[in-house]
Parts: C-alpha cells; structure tokens; sequence
C-alpha cells in the first residue's frame, strides 16, 4: 500500500507542478521574446548616450492604428524620418478624446523587423504611461529615441508601430475586483 | 514491484455487481468503469456526430444554406471539443480501465474510488458545455482551440461555462492518469516485467504521464483566460501588456503532446489485433516500446509547428520543422514493425483486423500529409486550409477512431461473452472504409487549392468536391448507427463466445472465462513458472 501511495503523491506533486509550469510560461516568453526580438516587443524607457555615433542612415517609418473601435484620434507628426545611428531624434504623438465621456487609453508600441526592436531605444515616451484624456481633451507627447549603432548591417529600416488601446473598462474591472 | 491489495476486497469477494442504479453511481469495479466510459464516448459520438452532420449540411452547397454563421461557428466549435475530449479521450480510459488490469493481472484499478470519481465528473463537465447552447449567447463559438482574444474578448458570455468545463475534463484525466500509472507500476504480477508488458499498457503508461504532463498546462491556459475576463489582469491583452500570442504557445504546449494522446493508446490497441490475426508475435517489440517514448518526448518540443505563420525568426521556423520531421522517424519504424508482424503471417481478415489495416494504411495518408505541413514554407499555403481539416481528420477519425471500433469488435466478445455478427461487422467496416475516404480524402484538394476551413460558405469551384464530402459524411454518419446495431446485436442476440475467443490471441485477459467474472486475478497469476504468458 505504500508504494502506491507514494506513487500517488509523486505524480499529484507533478500534476501541481505542471500547472505552475503553465504560469511560468509566461515570464519564460517575455524573456524569450526579448532574447530573440520576437514579436517586435520593445524594453522599457533606456538613457544611453553613444560616444561614437554612427554614420549609417536609417528610414525610421511611423504608424498609429487603433485597436478594434476606439474612437480617439491618435497620430505622429511625422510618417517617417531618416536618422543616424546613435543621435537623439524626436517626433510628436496627438491624441484627441474625440468622444463626450472620459477615457484611459494605453499605446503598445512594436517594432519591426523583430530581431531590430532591442537595438530601438526610447529614451522618452508615453508608451510607458496610460493616457486619461477628457472629453475632446487633446494632448501632444514627444517620442525621443536612439537607434543603436551596433543595429545588425542587413537592417536599414526600421517600422515602428503604435496600436492605441481604449483600457477604460479594464481599469475599472481591476479597481472592482480589488 | 507488485503490491498486492490485501484486506481491501475481502468484504465483498464473491459478490456480484450490485443491483440497478446504484451499480453504476457507486461502483469501483475496473470493468464497470470501463464500460461506463466507452459508453458515455459512444453516445458523445452521435451527439459530435451530429454536429458534424449540421456542418456538412450547410457545406452541401456554396451559399448559406440551413444555419447562420454564428450557429455555425458553434458546430465547428463543439464538434471539435466533444469529439477531442467526449470521444477519443473517454473511449481511451475506457478501454483502459478494462484492459490495463486484466493485461497485468491486478484484480482491479489501483485507486477504484477516484476511478469512479474521474468518470463521473465528466457527464457533469459535458452536461455543462453542452448547457450552453440554450443560454443567452449561444455555445462557444471560438473554435476548439479557442484562441484569445476570441475566446476572452470577443467570447460569448457563456465562455465562463466552458472553462469550467474544460477545468472539470482536466481534473477527470488527470485523476484517470494517476491511477493508471500506479496501477501499472505498482499492480503488475509477479513476473512481469516492464519489458514484458503488453504493448497497449505500455503505450497507456506513457499516455499517462502525457497527461498529467501537460492536463495542467491547459488548465492554466483557461484560468488565465478566466483572469484576464473576471478579474482585470492581461495574461493575453496587449492593451495591458500582455500577449495575445502568448495564448497559442501555452494551447500548443499543451495541444500538440495532446494529439499524441489521442493516438498513442491506438498504436497499442492495434498491435494487438495484428499479431493475433498474423498468429505472430509482434516484430520488434523492444523498438515498438522506444519509438512510443521517443514520440512522447519529441512531442514537446515541436509545439510551434502550429504557428509558424503567427511570426517566428527563422531559427524558430527552422528548429520547429526539422523537429516535427524527426518524429516521423519513430513513426515510420511502427508503420514498418507492423507491415513485417503481417509479412508471412498465417492472416485471416476478421472485423477487427480490417479495422487494424485500414488504420495503418490511412493513418500513414495522415501522417504523410502531416510531413507536409511541417515543412514551414510550404505551410504558409496550407495553413488554415481544408487540407489542414483533411490531415488531422485522417489521423483521427480512420485513426483513433478506427482503432476504436477494431478494439471493440476484438475484446467485445471478452467483455460480454458474445461474439458480434462478422457479416454485419464487415459491412460496417466497408461501408466506414469507403465512406470515410471519400469524406476526407477530397478536402485535401479543395484545401490545396485554398478553400479555407471554418467558413460556412466556399467559391463556388469548390462546390462539387464539397458535395462529394457531404454525401461521404451523411454515408459515414449512417454506417456508425450500423455498428450501434451490431453491438447491440451482439449483447441480446449475440453466440456465446468462448475464453480464447481469437485463436491467436495471446495474453492474460484470455487465460479468462468471457465474460470475465465480476472479480479476476484476485491472486496474481504466476508468470514465473512459465505456465502463462503475457
């Protein structure tokens, strides 16, 4: 009997296991989309200043989609801009509250081809931050950024993608749920 | 190695099964179980089969025809569900319950009351999903592999029901699981070593830990799921930082060992039949008992094969093809093994072993495809085609299903001590072979040339193709009731057959009388001596 026990208790210690293994997973993944760009997924806010800035000049193209149905107006002041490597550039984003009630937005930013989003730096941006606009309130953030020289040879342009995210509900189902 | 329950079965020992109801609620008997469970997987049949029915009836014609888009979308949704975790899943663990015991010589399962557990939870877990099509908003509508954010933003709000459900299957195999692996490692008879296991215990034990490896897996994918609907967190919401991709890697980590499952226990079941009708010891048992291993590792680690067109770097697309096309290697060696037991084998055709046949050659039309929706370019054409409903459809239903049914019409006679009618058995498996095929065989064209799956309606150059498979469907829907009558024949009208039943059957369940007593091998037979054999 007691080696069926201790099977049993084995294999509910796997089970158990397992299913903390399916959450992990999810960091895993975070981890793993930065180690290999996957996803075009960009880390957070980066201050580094290059000594050497390179001479190679990158197209930079901007795009803003909004997600599903969010209403706001949301733009870049420029669609797209030729850089050099390792010098600070920066280009403004309008959103506008174009509905009557108050809103919480959140922009995901994603840059492609993926394997280029780590050497995409952003010294200053509201991607980091949720925007909560008024009704027609409008407001202007710059976007401030680096590209690293070291960007791999075969890349010479870079998309970055903003899709705006309407988090309003979300937001309040958290503050319920707390 | 073997422990012997002692004390434990002695109050009740020469008794029968108990009288009506209560036999079935509170029984602990392994073969009660295992016809419990192969009968809740043969009614979940007609109902999936039904389902399947409604989908080929609007496919008939280009056009929207019987149903809307929404409830078709629930059709293609529940089909898949019911006959992945209703059908194949249950009809497994029936087949085990009745088999695993019998084929090592335990006197029952290691655990009968969480065997009585796992199977009762899930008529509860089915009652449940399929409860949902009469609540406001309609069944889930996702697909089975509910992908988010399908499946948590856009969902109907019934999705709750079903991961509850899901979360109730879950628990249903893991239990199974568990017991299984206990029985097998700690019940067998004195003798009987691993390496003399029979081969569907030996692919049972590896599909169980299958099982518990990766059960929990989805059952966190769900409750992510339900997190990110009830309770504000973004597990799969961009908007709040999370990934919506993130959802199709922990649903393949779990889904492709998943589909291993479904066809591991069939490998074992089809051994069997064909070394009885060769009168031939299996070629290659040793090499049998590997290949399943290796299939079972090499399982997790091809899950992205599922998504290469989701966006991958091209290491990604290259380490998930190559490691697909590996496990074709210890395929190819069990499609081989059982070629060689048939090779000069004294054959005979009974019902189940056209079964048998039909399964390695179709089953091979399926994994042949399935080498070609590996190679990652090429799938950027095929992926979430018909001929993707073709490939998967041909490893299962002539597949696991048929080794289903073979197994059935091979231990029937074991489990109620009458053989079935083999003129209707083999009219069944003609009419099943031809209709079959002709379901499934032309969605490989219509798929090439681009008909996409999940649609409720096609370019009108698809339409007759598409009626072909419809007529092959509604013919292989029929042929099923044709085996629920022969069965049924078999249990009222059928002969009495006799303990060996098969002449070359060979194996412990048929040193038994059929229909075996309501208690066996309550002292283990002695493998030892040489008198019987495994």
């Amino acid at each position: 009997m007691s080696s069926i026990r201790k099977s049993v208790s084995k294999l509910f210690l796997a089970t158990v296991g397992m299913f903390l293994f399916g959450f992990a997973l999810v960091p895993l993944y975070d981890v793993f989309c930065e180690i290999t760009g996957l996803n075009g997924k960009v880390t957070g806010p980066t201050f580094s200043e290059y000594e050497n800035v390179g001479n190679r000049e990158i197209k930079i193209i901007f795009t803003t989609t909004n997600n599903d149905d969010m209403p706001w107006f949301f733009d870049s002041s420029k669609s797209q801009m030729r850089v050099k490597t390792g010098e600070q550039n920066l280009l403004n984003y309008v959103f506008t509250n174009t509905t009557n009630k108050p809103m919480i937005a959140q922009a995901i930013p994603s840059v492609s081809p993926g394997k280029g989003a780590q050497y995409f730096h952003k010294t200053e941006c509201f991607c980091f931050e949720q925007q909560s606009l008024e009704p027609g309130e409008s407001i202007m953030i710059p976007l401030k950024f680096v590209i690293d020289p070291d960007l791999p040879k075969d890349i010479s342009s870079l998309a970055l993608g903003y899709t705006l995210f309407d988090i309003t509900e979300d937001l309040m189902q958290k503050q319920a749920s707390n | 190695m073997s422990a012997v329950i002692e004390g434990h079965h002695d109050d009740h020992h020469h008794h029968g099964p108990a009288k009506g109801i209560s036999r079935w609620l509170f029984t602990t008997n392994h073969k009660d179980i295992g016809s419990l469970y192969l009968w809740f997987s043969f009614i979940m049949l007609f109902i999936g089969g039904a389902m399947a029915m409604v989908i080929r009836a609007e496919l008939f014609e280009p056009g929207s025809q019987i149903v809307s888009p929404e409830f078709y979308n629930q059709m293609v949704t529940n089909h898949g569900l019911i006959m992945v975790f209703g059908v194949i899943m249950p009809a497994f663990v029936g087949f085990a319950n009745w088999l695993v015991p019998m084929q090592i010589g335990a006197p029952d399962m290691a655990l009968p009351r969480l065997n009585n557990l796992s199977f009762w939870i899930l008529p509860a877990a089915f009652g449940v999903l399929i409860a949902t099509f009469f609540m406001e908003g309609g069944a889930p509508n996702f697909g089975w592999t509910f992908y988010a954010p399908l499946s948590t933003e856009y969902a109907p709000p019934t999705v709750t029901y079903f991961i509850f459900a899901v979360h109730i299957m879950g628990a249903s195999s893991i239990m199974g699981s568990i017991n299984v692996i206990t029985t097998i490692l700690n019940m067998r008879a004195p003798g009987m070593t691993l390496m003399k296991m029979p081969l569907f215990v030996w692919t049972w034990l590896i599909t169980a830990y299958l099982l518990i490896a990766v059960m929990p897996v989805l059952a966190g994918a769900v409750t992510m799921m339900l997190m990110d609907i009830h309770f504000g967190t973004s597990f799969f919401k961009a908007g709040g930082g999370g990934d919506p991709v993130l959802f199709q890697h922990v649903f393949w980590f779990f889904g492709h060992p998943e589909v291993y499952i479904m066809i591991l226990p069939a490998f074992g079941i089809v051994s069997h039949i064909i070394e009885t009708f060769s009168r031939k010891p299996i070629f290659g048992y040793e090499s049998m008992v590997y290949a399943i291993a290796s299939i079972a590792l090499l399982s997790f680690v091809v899950w992205a094969h599922h998504m290469f067109t989701v966006g991958m770097p091209i290491a990604g697309e290259l380490f998930f093809m190559y490691s697909t096309m590996l496990i074709a290697i210890p395929t190819g060696v069990k499609v081989f093994n059982w070629l060689s037991t048939m090779f000069k084998g004294s054959l005979t055709f009974e019902t189940p072993m056209l079964f048998a046949i039909a399964f390695v050659a179709l089953f091979t039309i399926g994994g042949l495809s399935g080498i070609m929706l590996a190679i990652a370019p090429a799938d950027f054409q095929y992926h979430d085609t018909y001929f993707v409903v073709a490939h998967f459809h041909y490893v299962l239903v002539p597949g696991a299903l048929f080794s289903i049914i073979a197994g059935v019409y091979y231990w029937l006679p074991k489990w109620t001590g009458y053989m079935y009618d083999e003129f209707m058995g083999k009219t069944h498996f003609w009419l099943s072979f031809v209709s079959v095929n002709l379901t499934f065989f032309p969605m490989h064209f219509v798929g090439l040339a681009g008909m996409p799956r999940r649609i409720p309606d096609y370019a009108m150059q698809f339409a007759d193709y598409n009626m072909i498979v419809s007529v092959g469907a509604f013919l292989f829907g029929l042929s099923q009731l044709l085996f629920l009558y022969v069965v049924l024949k078999a249990i009222f009208y059928g002969k009495k057959a006799t303990g060996q039943v098969w002449e070359g059957a060979k194996g412990l369940e048929w040193t038994l009388d059929s229909p075996p007593a309501y208690h066996t091998f309550e002292t283990p037979p002695n493998l030892e001596s040489g008198e019987v054999k495994a």
